[in-house]
Order: structure tokens, then sequence, then C-alpha cells
């Protein structure tokens, strides 16, 4: 997708337009986007400086305009003092920086950043990301960011796109996509969630009832036509867990392996039926249930989204 | 120095020592005696007791200007060789770098396949193809295009081309070699931040391939300088090259110590220009 924007592959069907400009024919190095690419893409033969200015010097700008506007991006990036450089001398989160800088530095109306931070280890990838977002409020340009770790998605997006097989599932705010899932495929990538395929058997009041496997359960939702194949979808944080029978959703079960996870824990409940589910608990609500006790879990009917199957 | 790393060290100079120390000064001393009808065609190096070395056939070099007239002249084929292979084995080499994966193999066979016949016996298929009555000539008269055959042979021209011809591989191989290391997604950056294909070609492909260029250049300026075979067979009576003057010396006019001496020069001054080469090398990379 990101090649389609940055001119390098032509669109199958559909129009891109930036601006309202209709980029169509448009060679690359006419567009108004830059790419961060995922290796980077750095010139091993020149410096730093010198890979800074490149898109610069295409422009045929005056030398002293470079080099100030190459210092100043580069002083933004903190590498001010790697300038002389060369991309070989640098470790990985270096040149992710001088990367950034050189796609910046041309002040693009858009920014395409192609999984800028798999190349990076994992603590400072999770620095990055604040990094990345400070920059993007200093600079005020669009930044339009692929990658593969949901997380990093939810974390660092003000619009999120779920993509599949190169189609948009869903588009909207980290939060609202999380909630509201448009479907199982979406549900499943956007963190864990727990899936009960059932039949709708009747509604009142806001609320339809669906027959699982893990008994009848009870959502909030507007009426739906009785007798639709629908899939209950419940995260496991929204789970809650008893040791007595709650009076809606209930599910029994045993407990099986537990998760400890720092902040949370996460425990594994087989059902009756031999079904798992997962559910979350956060520390400040005690430990979990060891394994083998009887539990009982449920969840509030909000709690719930139904999805089509 | 451990005796396993000696050992390790040791092999390859043996073999320096062997076939090129010892040869080079075998040669070099027959180019400080004189020459004598005997055999072998040169004076001892010890006479009478004493050392017995000349300087006269660096002289005798130095004095007829034949033979400073066909170095240059060896430069210049070469030289003009070198660029026309560098011109043509370029492109070569950058499409096949370019070509999709699967072909690529078959493409550099089809560079090496003329390597499994004899230099020589394909040196002659080009006198068959360009001589006067040659499988050129014939094909452009029989197709009406000229009426008297061309002179395709025994001139530059041909002794150009039968370089050209000889030493393409020379240049394409190390020239594939580097362009393919290339990360293609440098072409795409260029392209992204606002350079069209040509400047980008000049910007950043060229000079990555430098040092391809220089070993291609190297492998064949070198070997051109001193070839025998194709000014011999391609070229005219005009066509001055050393490494001709090198053959009469020897078995022509069996004057072996001139022909050492001339040798050793060769040997001296193709060392210059690869020294440079080398120096240009460090100074890029």
């Amino acid at each position: 997708m990101l090649r389609t924007i940055a001119g390098f592959e032509t669109p199958d069907s559909g129009a891109i337009r930036i601006d309202g400009v209709d980029m169509a024919g448009v060679p690359p190095y006419r567009r108004p986007v830059n790419i961060m690419f995922q290796s980077y893409a750095l010139f091993p033969h020149m410096s730093v400086v010198r890979n800074v200015g490149f898109g610069l010097r295409q422009e045929k700008l005056p030398r002293a305009e470079i080099e100030r506007r190459a210092g100043a991006i580069l002083d933004m990036v903190q590498m001010r003092d790697f300038a002389a450089r060369r991309p070989g001398q640098l470790s990985g989160g270096e040149r992710q920086r001088v990367a950034l800088a050189r796609a910046l530095v041309k002040e693009p109306k858009l920014l395409l950043l192609d999984e800028p931070l798999t190349a990076l280890d994992r603590k400072l990838r999770e620095e990055t990301r604040f990094e990345l977002k400070r920059i993007h409020e200093r600079v005020g340009i669009t930044f339009l960011m692929v990658t593969h770790d949901q997380e990093e998605a939810m974390s660092m997006a003000s619009c999120l796109a779920v993509m599949n097989e190169g189609r948009i599932e869903q588009i909207g705010a980290p939060e609202h996509v999380y909630e509201n899932p448009a479907n199982r495929f979406v549900a499943g990538f956007l963190g864990t969630v727990n899936l009960f395929d059932g039949k709708i058997v009747g509604g009142e009041n806001g609320m339809v009832v669906v027959d699982t496997d893990a008994g009848r359960l009870s959502v909030a939702h507007p009426p739906h036509a009785a007798g639709a194949n629908v899939v209950v979808a419940v995260r496991p944080e929204k789970l809650r867990l008893a040791a007595t029978s709650p009076s809606v959703n209930a599910m029994a079960g045993t407990m099986r392996g537990v998760a400890y996870r720092g902040e949370a824990s996460t425990g594994e409940v087989e059902l009756a039926n031999g079904r798992l589910v997962r559910v979350t608990v956060a520390n400040a609500g005690g430990a979990l249930p060891a394994s083998g006790a009887v539990v009982f879990l449920s969840f509030a009917p909000d709690a719930a989204r139904i999805l089509e199957s | 120095m451990t005796g396993r790393r000696l050992g390790v060290v040791a092999l390859p100079y043996t073999w320096l020592l062997l076939f090129f120390l010892a040869p080079f000064l075998i040669v070099l001393k027959i180019s400080l005696a004189h020459e004598a009808v005997s055999i072998p065609p040169y004076t001892p190096l010890f006479e009478r007791g004493g050392l017995a070395v000349t300087g006269a056939n660096y002289l005798f070099l130095l004095s007829d200007a034949l033979y400073w007239k066909a170095y240059l002249g060896a430069i210049r084929y070469a030289a003009v060789a070198t660029i026309a292979t560098l011109l043509l084995g370029y492109p070569l080499a950058y499409g096949i770098a370019r070509a999709p994966a699967r072909w690529r193999g078959m493409l550099l066979m089809l560079v090496i396949l003329p390597f499994w016949t004899s230099f020589l016996i394909r040196v002659y298929a080009w006198i068959g193809l360009l001589k006067e009555n040659g499988v050129i000539n014939h094909a452009l008269m029989s197709l009406g295009l000229i009426d008297a055959p061309l002179r395709l042979i025994n001139n530059d021209f041909s002794v150009i081309l039968g370089l050209v011809y000889a030493y393409l591989p020379f240049m394409v191989l190390p020239l594939y070699a580097q362009l393919e290391k290339l990360d293609p997604a440098l072409n795409d950056a260029a392209a992204d931040l606002g350079a069209p294909p040509a400047r980008a070609f000049w910007q950043v492909t060229l000079p990555l391939s430098l040092p391809g260029i220089v070993a291609g250049v190297l492998l064949v300026f070198i070997p051109a300088v001193g070839e025998f075979v194709i000014p011999d067979l391609l070229g005219g009576p005009n066509t001055l090259m050393i490494g001709k003057i090198l053959w009469d010396e020897f078995f022509t006019n069996r004057d072996w110590p001139v022909a050492a001496a001339l040798a050793i020069a060769m040997l001296l001054l193709l060392a210059l220009p690869m020294g440079l080469m080398r120096r240009f090398l460090r100074g890029v990379t």
C-alpha cells in the first residue's frame, strides 16, 4: 500500500489523491510524499548529513539553505553529533533516526513509515514510539504508518485501519476499533478475544439472547432477527471471575493455566464442554485462583459485542 | 606465529615464490646479460670469477623509439578497449543483476559460455567473419548494402574489436557481483527523495558500483596491454603493441636479453597504473 502511495506501484483500481490532487501517472520523484523504508535504505557512500541533504539537493536549493535545514532536522532527531559519520558506523537506532530525518527534511505532505520500528530491539522500540509521537506533534505532517504490531498501532495512532489481504476491514479511532470491532478478523487481530458462536433465540429491552456452546448469553444490542447465526465476542479483561454463580451470563469452569504478567494476570478456564476461555484480572483485584479450582465466569451484558458470523 | 598459521601462510607464499618470483628473477638475470651465440643465447651471470652484468639492454630500449612507441600503442589500444568494454559491460551487468532471479544464472552462463572454446580458436573465428571474402562482407554484399567488401580486418578496428570481445566477460563479472549486492531500495529511496532515474543512477548506483568498475577495468586493461595473440592475428602491419614486439624479440630475433629487459620494463610500467588504481579504490571505499 505504501509503495502504491509513493508511486512505485500502480493501483489495480481506485485513485490516490493527495490534497485533492490525483497522483495517477505522477512518478515517485514528483510526489509530495516521502517514505521511511523498513530497511532504512540509507546511502552507504554518503555521510549522515549528505544523506539527509540528498532530497534538498535534488531541488537545487542554495547550499546554505540545505545545510541549515539538514542541520535543524538532525538537531530534532538528536543526531547532529553524528553528521559526519557514514551509515555503516551507526547503530540500528541511530540509523532509524537518520532515515526519519531524511524523510522529513523535505516537509512532505504525507510521511509514509514502513514498519519503522521492527528493526529495533524491544526496549528501544518502546522509547522510539514516544519519540515518534513527539516528532509527529512537532512537525505537524500526516504520518501513515504500517505495522504488524497491534499494540504499536493502538498506542501510536489517532486513526487506525485494520487491513486484511489488501482490503480495509475497519477504520476508526483505536479505542473505537478495539471496543467495537466490525467483525471476527478485527476482533481477533487487535488484542485477545473470546468468541462464542451461537444463534439468536430472542431478546427484549435492548438486549438479545444468544444460545451458544457456553450457555444462553444476554448481550446489549439493538433488536436482531431471531434464528440468525452470530458470534458473541468478549475481551478477557471484561470477564469477571467469581467463586459462586453470578445471576447473568454465568459460565462454570475449572481453572487451568495462569500466566502472571506483572500488571495483570491471564488465566485459562476450561468450561464443562471442554472449550477454553481466557480471562484477565488486574493485579489490584488479587491473585487468580489456583489451577484446578472451580470458578464462575460472567460478564455484564454491555461488555460483550455481537458480530456477524 | 603458531605452526598452523605458519603453514597456512606458507602455502600461498611458496606458490608465489616458485611461480612468480623465481621466473621473475630468471628473466631479470637474462635482462642483465649480453646476447651470445650459444645455448641458452646469453652470457652467464658470473664470468671469470666476477659478476658480469650490463645495463646495455635497458639503454637499448630507450635508444630505439620502436619500444616506447609500442608500449604507448599497447596502452592506447588497451585503454580504448577497456572503455569500450566498460560501456558495453555496464548495461549488460546491470541488466543481469536486475533480471528475475531465475534468469540470472542462465544469463551469467551465456557470458561465461565462450570460455568453453579455446581463446585461439575464437580469435581465428573472427578472421573468418571479418576477412575480405568473409561471412560479414559476403552477407552485406548479397543483401546489396555494399558494392565492394569493407576493410574489416588487419586494422585498428579489428584489434579493438578482438580485445573487447575477448575481455568483455572480465568486465561483466566483477560489475555484476557489485551491482547484484546493491539494495534496490536505495534506488527507490533516491526516487522518493526527488531524483529522476538518470540522477539516481549518477548519484547512487554509479558511485556504489565503483569498486566493481575498478576491478573490471584492472582485469581488462592489464592483460590487454600485454596482449599478443589478438594484435598478431587481427592486427595489421601498423599495429604496434608491446606484446607482439616482445614475441618478435624472443622468437624472431632470438635476442633474449633485450626481450627480457622489455618484459621487466613492461611489468614495472604496468605496476604503475595498478598501484594508482588501488590507491584510488582505497580512497572511495
